[in-house]
């Protein structure tokens, strides 16, 4: 049961919470669900379902309300992820200018498929919807840093730099 | 009014309207999935896309609202095409298996992909398969065939107040579900069945029986609560296979409680008695009717000939029909005893000579929307009236303000504004501090039953702003609940809450026991008054007075003593001391089995006739639904032929009507004058234990019906039997939570276990009534100890 | 090159209240400040200025903001939509990155002139540099009395906020960013009710892109008439061109609207490798594509675009040379589609995935004859019956991809391969 299984906010991160909900009117605190959940999700990379619990608690929401936000978003992680989040884009932009044979090359460097953490739990690739970064392509999103213009060399150098 | 045309029909429509509600009020059919008129519009199924003049798109009827001179066309080829498409892309992931499907025959999609779809699917790729999840005893998933339309996760949502399902991932991953596989915990889930246009959620106990063409449609009312909602029942060869509910915009809407829903699941319980039955020498034996009847009517006779009239009683359910419980008061006091009662689990009853002449609601059920400001006393709504509970919430988000007074800080599914938590012995002085609140801003003197007592009372802002709500804002409503009825001082709560109306304005309401506690006053189910009000020569004694004081015979209708009374202990003493124990019930049970003599299979109300009067005094009267087994007999032939036995006059009923009409005959020849209460009966003092017993009787097991309905017994909204008690409470008595104590009450005691339950207050343990495993405990508000 | 939305790129570090105000920032705001400018004077400048929404739809920016000025008292917010997400479009991003200050001199300016209460910048959650740009110059602003209460001594209380999403393509549309700002899932609104009735927290709101509102402070700097007759008639102003694809020199070029293709390519370096141009998407991935014979000829403005069968929508200029396979493409495109639908409504629920699901197909060479004519009937099954132009943008691409190479998918189900490469 998600209910037994307790999670408390740490303070740092109803800090961080509570600057959101200052954004919004009083009686609107949902609208800071976002932000949190981006705050809670740095602890782990990841929020299990007693995190989402824990904010709705202190955002004052269901509990299904959360998962519906957090399933929704695809910013958030639901499973256990490796330390890095590696999201390469794929769309057009960017499979125009090469990005599946980056994507292979990315693959066959970490021995993962998409949606997968490699065995030393280092990083977790994924696919990203279009980044805007269109006039750089391929373009990958690292750790929520933007890289632009990749080729396989220079995503070696930027993986291989990762701790 | 706005004028428009649908279809070439002109047709005026207030501004404001959806085209969907037009064309649903002049006959006009669209297909709809996602639109129903009590849920919010969502407009995501796209299935009643209608041609529009003038507008390029086809638009959605039930999101479009109507404008003057508008010319709307649901069957030109622009809406059919759109139609079609959407049906098309609907059933492309929906399993095309309507033969091994629930809803088959009664499925929104199949009927209209009759209408709209296609004969052959263009669609080669794969199908979407989704998991279930267990949303516990009462609805089967099977969500590969959802359609999303997402009216289940609406009406909890909007109507029910509590978000449990939600539509979580997105696209076509979309799915509803609760996420975490949690059971349903909301007391109205099972509307989601009806909802649900697919078969994708489905009635779990109904789940594979029967198909919905098998069925017979019967129409009755509902008899575990004070609304009586409208039910259809669905028979096949004289068996109840579910219960749905009957539209009834005035009481029950188009919803149900899950207990109206599910309790006939308890109709065929194993410990039916289908034979009557006497103990001679301490030996049980089936007799006929017959040996029954004389046998019983001599023992009856006999006592009150010897002992005297006062030396027997007659105990019914304040769910036995209008007609069974006129009959029994007949019986009874046509063989010369008073001594009537049906308040089971009433312990007060001080002030019975000035209640109305039935008590229940002032205010229309309906009404209770349009109320502004409520205050609950004593009550646990969505266990006692689930569905009043949903009006309250209605009010609620009109801007309604809520408060309540009560020993329990119960879940309710609206906001209140200020809730008033305390010790049981402190709900009088709660209230009469409201009530000191408003004398002093208004500067009238108390009434001198009062007065002396009011002035210990600090009064807090809580009860300021509870004062000034009902002051205020109007209509206004007072509400008391079983707790408050059942409560020591249940005369003092009801006398405080008429002088707190008397001073705001505010109606006094009282949410009463069973189906028909209105009707068991109208025909005289109570000893000091006889049928529709009338007085009587000879005044009975209330049922704590029949208990408290042991006689020697006992007339038992549709009672399982210590499980439906307010002191089973000294119930049971009673009944162990008596010479005759008579049970006309339908249940043969170990506990009647050892402490009656006579036993009489008398009908459900699913198999008789008769009718309920609910809290707002609507009589409504209903048939059988099927037909009862082997030797059982509805309740009021029974006590018919007893008359007849028993010589009395004007007994030759044929028909449960005629008795109906009779009382309505009398009533509409009397009208009851009660004396207006000239002394409130109001006395604030109390004895205060060093730890309190709290009993309430929880929402599945009120009567002997719904506490053999297993699915409800496992449903997550069912309080399972324990000593509930609070953290602090745990740690003073050295207890364990989810370990076992023993209780001790009057001298008995019993084990059971504990459960941490921080709703409960100090100095009190919540230790629930209606299970066999209290039914040895005494009183309902009374001292106990508790050790591990 | 006129820079209008960017001005400060010449500055090392662009983004500083110092770099904006050297170029004239803030200024307009503190004339309206001071001279207390009519609300209708400005929103007038906006549409003789022909200010067309730049975020895709194209609508005059002055209409949108006048339907605001009737609202009743109360909260009235506008929100700037900074979830730049449509597939070939990067132009807002260095809006944020690089003038963030007058992305928030054009919002104080909007929330003026329709009377506004407050403001919110909703900006994509993978946007971390563009974000922290904007909170930075946020901070900057109200600590130079520009933003909050009592704006510059005039008055005039406006409270601006940034807000962050979390991967939603569909928050891009407004009434599903509304319900993100609010803090539930981005379903779309249905509509009616228009947000400017009933928007944020169900207050009168507008939505506006970045472009859009960073290009008002310039407008009322240099007048309604400069910036018409930068572009055509009914095609006001500057445009950022995102061209992207298979060009030698990738990037956003903010120039008159109405300019020529055949010079836009030019500007971006024409085709790489000296190729030959194949096909044109000319506003981001939803929008139709052109063969490289209409596109050649055709002027990059809304009007044109339009009769070119096309639009311009975010000016995302999608080049694509001769060696591209226009059923990879498309497939590409339409998972896309298919993985943003937000699933709420039927159409785009279950047609966005059939779409995808069969272009697939015959990319991979099980095409099927008959998946021609079905692709183009379930585009059509879902085109204007959805709640929001997701539909649209989904079947858009299968129509114009059909239109114009549907020998090309043939030959892959024929053939099992593909027709280039």
């Amino acid at each position: 049961m998600a209910e037994t299984e307790l999670y408390k906010l740490t303070e740092t991160m109803c800090g961080e919470i509570d600057q959101w909900i200052a954004k919004f009117p009083p009686e609107r605190k949902q609208s800071a669900l976002l932000a949190s959940l981006h705050i809670v999700q740095k602890e782990t990379g990841w929020l299990s379902t007693a995190q989402l619990n824990a904010v709705a608690d202190y955002l004052g929401l269901a509990y299904v309300t959360v998962y519906e936000v957090a399933t929704f978003y695809s910013m958030y992680d639901l499973q256990p992820v490796g330390r890095h989040k590696v999201h390469l884009c794929n769309n057009i932009s960017c499979m125009l200018n090469g990005s599946e044979k980056l994507s292979e090359h990315v693959k066959a460097k970490l021995g993962v498929e998409f949606g997968a953490t490699t065995t030393d739990g280092k990083f977790t690739l994924k696919h990203a919807e279009c980044l805007a970064a269109c006039a750089g392509a391929p373009a990958a999103q690292i750790d929520g840093v933007h890289y632009e213009n990749l080729t396989p060399e220079k995503i070696d150098k930027i993986l291989d730099n990762l701790d | 009014m706005i004028e428009l045309e649908i279809d070439g029909k002109k047709v005026e429509a207030e501004p404001g309207n959806m085209i969907i509600q037009v064309a649903d009020a002049m006959g006009v059919y669209i297909p709809r999935f996602c639109y129903h008129k009590k849920l919010s519009i969502a407009a995501n199924c796209r299935m009643c896309l209608v041609e529009v003049e003038k507008i390029g798109k086809p638009v959605p009827a039930c999101a479009t609202p109507i404008s003057q001179g508008m010319r709307v066309f649901t069957k030109s080829e622009k809406a059919l095409a759109a139609q079609r498409a959407v049906m098309e892309f609907l059933l492309i992931n929906h399993p095309l298996d309507c033969p091994i499907c629930d809803q088959g025959g009664e499925c929104e999609l199949q009927d209209l992909a009759l209408g709209y779809g296609d004969d052959l699917s263009r669609y080669t790729e794969g199908k979407r398969a989704v998991d279930d999840e267990n949303l516990g005893s009462l609805i089967a998933t099977d969500m590969t065939r959802c359609i999303h339309c997402t009216r289940c996760v609406r009406f909890g949502t909007e109507v029910a107040g509590m978000r449990e399902l939600g539509t979580v991932w997105r696209g076509e991953h979309m799915e509803i579900k609760t996420f975490v596989g949690k059971s349903l915990t909301s007391e109205v889930s099972g509307n989601i069945i009806d909802l649900c246009p697919v078969g994708a959620l489905t009635s779990k106990p109904y789940r594979y029986t029967a198909r919905a063409w098998e069925l017979q449609q019967r129409y009755t009312i509902a008899p575990h609560d004070c609304l009586g909602s409208h039910l259809n029942v669905h028979v096949r060869r004289n068996e109840v296979m579910r219960v749905v509910p009957r539209e009834s915009e005035a009481i029950n809407e188009t919803w149900l409680s899950d207990r109206d829903r599910f309790s006939y699941t308890g109709l065929k319980s194993e410990d039916r008695l289908n034979q009557p039955m006497i103990k001679q020498s301490g030996h049980w034996q089936s007799v006929s009717w017959e040996v029954a009847l004389e046998y019983m009517l001599e023992a009856l006779k006999k006592v009150i000939a010897v002992q005297g009239p006062e030396q027997a009683a007659g105990i019914i359910s304040p769910s036995a029909t209008l007609e069974e419980s006129y009959l029994f008061q007949r019986l009874l006091r046509g063989l010369g005893c008073p001594n009537i009662d049906h308040r089971l689990r009433q312990i007060d009853f001080a002030d019975q000579d000035s209640m109305p002449l039935y008590p229940g609601l002032k205010v229309k059920i309906a009404d209770l929307e349009q109320q502004r400001a409520v205050l609950i006393i004593g009550a646990n709504v969505r266990q006692e009236q689930p569905l009043l509970a949903l009006r309250l919430r209605k009010a609620n988000l009109k801007g309604a303000q809520i408060f309540c007074i009560n020993p329990i800080d119960y879940q309710v599914n609206f906001n209140l504004n200020q809730k008033l938590i305390c010790h049981p012995t402190l709900l009088p002085e709660m209230l009469a501090g409201i009530i000191k609140a408003i004398l002093v801003k208004q500067a009238i003197e108390a009434p001198t039953t009062i007065a002396e007592q009011l002035k210990s009372i600090q009064v807090t802002e809580q009860q300021q702003a509870i004062a000034e709500a009902l002051s205020v804002n109007q209509p206004s409503t007072i509400l008391l609940g079983a707790i408050a009825q059942q409560h020591p001082q249940a005369a003092t709560l009801r006398s405080l809450a008429s002088l707190l109306a008397e001073l705001t304005g505010a109606s006094v309401n009282l949410l009463t026991e069973g189906a028909n506690t209105a009707g068991a006053w109208l025909a005289g189910a109570v000893p000091h008054r006889g049928a529709v009000g009338l007085t009587q020569d000879k005044l009975g004694q209330t049922i704590a007075e029949l208990f408290a004081e042991p006689r020697k015979a006992y007339v038992l209708f549709n009672v399982e003593p210590a499980q439906d009374c307010a002191n089973p202990k000294q119930v049971t003493k009673a009944l162990q001391q008596a010479d005759l124990v008579v049970a006309l019930t339908p249940y043969n049970t170990p506990y009647l089995q050892q402490h009656a003599d006579v036993l009489l299979p008398i009908a459900h109300h699913a198999e008789t006739s008769g009718t309920y009067v609910n809290a707002e005094g609507e009589w409504q009267s209903f048939a059988a639904v099927v037909s009862a087994p082997e030797q059982v007999k509805p309740g009021w032939k029974v006590l018919r032929v007893l008359g007849n036995l028993a010589d009395l006059a004007d007994f030759n009923y044929t028909a449960s009507t005629e008795i109906r009409d009779e009382l309505q005959g009398m009533l509409a020849n009397h009208s009851l004058k009660v004396a207006k209460q000239v002394q409130p009966r109001i006395n604030l003092a109390y004895t205060k234990h060093p730890l309190t017993r709290i009993t309430e009787w929880p929402m599945y097991r009120v009567d002997g019906l719904v506490r053999r309905a297993l699915p409800l017994q496992q449903a997550a909204s069912h309080d399972s039997v324990g000593i509930r008690i609070n953290s602090k409470m745990i740690e003073q008595l050295q207890l364990a939570a989810g370990g076992l104590a023993t209780v001790e009450q009057a001298g008995e005691s019993v084990t059971l276990p504990v459960i941490l339950d921080e709703r409960i207050p100090q100095g009190c343990a919540l230790i629930a009534g209606g299970f066999a495993e209290t039914e040895v405990l005494a009183e309902s508000f009374g001292a106990i100890t508790i050790h591990v | 090159m006129t820079n209008v939305c960017y001005r400060t790129l010449q500055f090392d570090e662009p983004w500083t209240l110092e770099a904006y105000e050297s170029v004239g920032g803030y200024q307009v705001l503190r004339r309206i400040m001071q001279e207390k400018t009519p609300c209708d004077q400005i929103i007038n400048e906006l549409k003789e200025a022909s200010l067309r929404g730049r975020g895709g739809a194209g609508f005059p920016t002055g209409v949108k903001w006048s339907f605001m000025t009737s609202a009743s008292q109360g909260a009235k917010y506008v929100v700037c939509n900074a979830d730049e997400s449509e597939p070939g479009t990067c132009k807002d991003r260095d809006i944020l990155r690089y003038n963030p200050h007058q992305l928030i001199e054009g919002m104080i300016i909007a929330g003026y002139a329709m009377g506004c209460t407050s403001g919110y910048i909703y900006i994509r959650g993978e946007f971390t540099e563009p974000f922290a740009r904007v909170e930075t110059a946020l901070q900057q602003a109200k600590a130079a009395g520009l933003v909050g209460s009592n704006i510059l001594e005039s008055g005039f209380d406006f409270q601006l906020e940034t807000a962050i999403g979390a991967g939603a393509y569909i928050c891009g549309e407004e009434t599903a960013l509304l319900n993100s700002l609010e803090g539930k899932k981005g379903f779309p609104r249905f509509k009616p009710p228009f947000p400017a009735n009933v928007g944020l927290y169900g207050r009168p709101t507008t939505v506006n892109n970045v472009e859009t509102l960073a290009s008002v402070p310039v407008i009322l700097e240099k007048g309604a008439k400069w910036f018409l007759e930068l572009g055509k008639p009914n095609n006001g102003g500057t445009k950022i061109f995102s061209v992207t694809g298979h060009v030698n020199k990738p990037g956003n070029y903010e120039v008159p609207l109405g300019i020529p293709f055949k010079e836009l390519l030019e500007l971006a370096g024409g085709v790489r490798n000296g190729n030959k141009l194949k096909a044109v998407i000319p506003g981001g991935s939803s929008m139709p594509v052109l063969p490289a014979e209409i596109i050649m000829e055709t002027d990059m403005d809304y009007d044109s675009l339009m009769k070119a069968g096309s639009m311009l929508g975010t000016a995302a200029v999608i080049v694509m040379d001769e060696t591209t396979c226009m059923v990879k493409a498309l497939e590409c495109i339409s998972k896309f589609y298919m993985e943003e639908s937000c699933g709420q409504c039927t159409p785009c629920r279950e047609g966005t995935g059939w779409l995808h699901r069969v272009i697939h197909r015959i990319e991979n060479g099980q095409g099927k004859p008959e998946d021609l004519d079905n692709l183009v009937r379930v585009a059509k099954n879902i085109e204007g019956r959805t709640i929001c132009a997701l539909g649209e943008a989904a079947a858009w691409p299968v129509g114009a991809f059909m239109k114009h190479f549907r020998d090309e998918f043939a030959y892959h189900i024929q053939h099992k391969k593909c027709l280039v490469g």
